[in-house]
């Protein structure tokens, strides 16, 4: 296999709440806009992040946009191993199941192992 | 004094300097992130429910709708639009926890 040809794995390292900055929102496009290139993709979702998943968000009166139904599509997308941290979920009072995706929890512990087998990582 | 507070109480330990500091039945008024910190279950809710015994607790509307956090706002926050915080500004000296 040629250097061209050459797999990457790369992973999203997501960290923010999704609507009191931008970097949430810019990170999904990134997310989205790197599906076309055919590498090995996955992404965590911890600390804020998690609150970026709960369903249910409403910005009409904010007249911002409201993207947490496009994390929906990551996985057509080929973004299929996606992770939320068990920690950071139980510190916010959520569970998986009032989130808009149902990603694998993982323990905190995990990441380190996780991130240590990229090639890329990206930080939202 | 009126105290408010816009970042998230999971990041920032703004929430917790604000509790701190704020006299007993000096208004807080949570928006932006600031109203993640009074949702139900979360690691700064014994913190909130201290908040909510000394002080009217404010949080906009708007913020919490948008964070899909409405179900779960703590008993005794008050929910209230723009035209209550611009109320209470002109009813108070401010100080904005950044």
């Amino acid at each position: 296999m040629s250097d061209e040809e050459k797999v990457s794995k790369i992973m999203f390292v997501n960290r923010r709440a999704p609507h009191g900055s931008i970097y949430a929102y810019e990170g999904l496009e990134v997310k989205l806009i790197m599906g076309a290139f055919d590498q090995d993709l996955s992404a965590i979702f911890m600390d804020d992040a998690v609150l970026a998943l709960k369903k249910g968000q409403d910005t009409s009166e904010l007249g911002v946009k409201e993207f947490s139904a496009t994390f929906r599509v990551l996985e057509d997308y080929g973004i299929e191993k996606i992770y939320v941290v068990e920690e950071s979920l139980k510190e916010r009072g959520l569970s998986v199941d009032e989130l808009v995706i149902q990603p694998e929890v993982i323990p905190i512990s995990k990441v380190a192992e996780l991130m240590e087998q990229q090639d890329v990582l990206l930080s939202f | 004094m009126l105290h408010t507070v816009n970042k998230s109480p999971f990041i920032f330990r703004n929430f917790e300097s604000c509790a701190r500091v704020a006299k007993a039945e000096d208004p807080i008024m949570l928006y932006e992130d600031g109203v993640y910190a009074a949702m139900k279950g979360t690691s700064v809710e014994g913190l909130m429910k201290e908040m909510i015994a000394k002080h009217p607790v404010f949080a906009i509307r708007a913020d919490v709708k948008a964070r899909g956090i409405e179900e779960k706002i703590l008993e005794g926050v008050k929910l209230c639009d723009y035209d209550c915080f611009v109320d209470l500004v002109t009813q108070h000296k401010i100080f904005a926890w950044l």
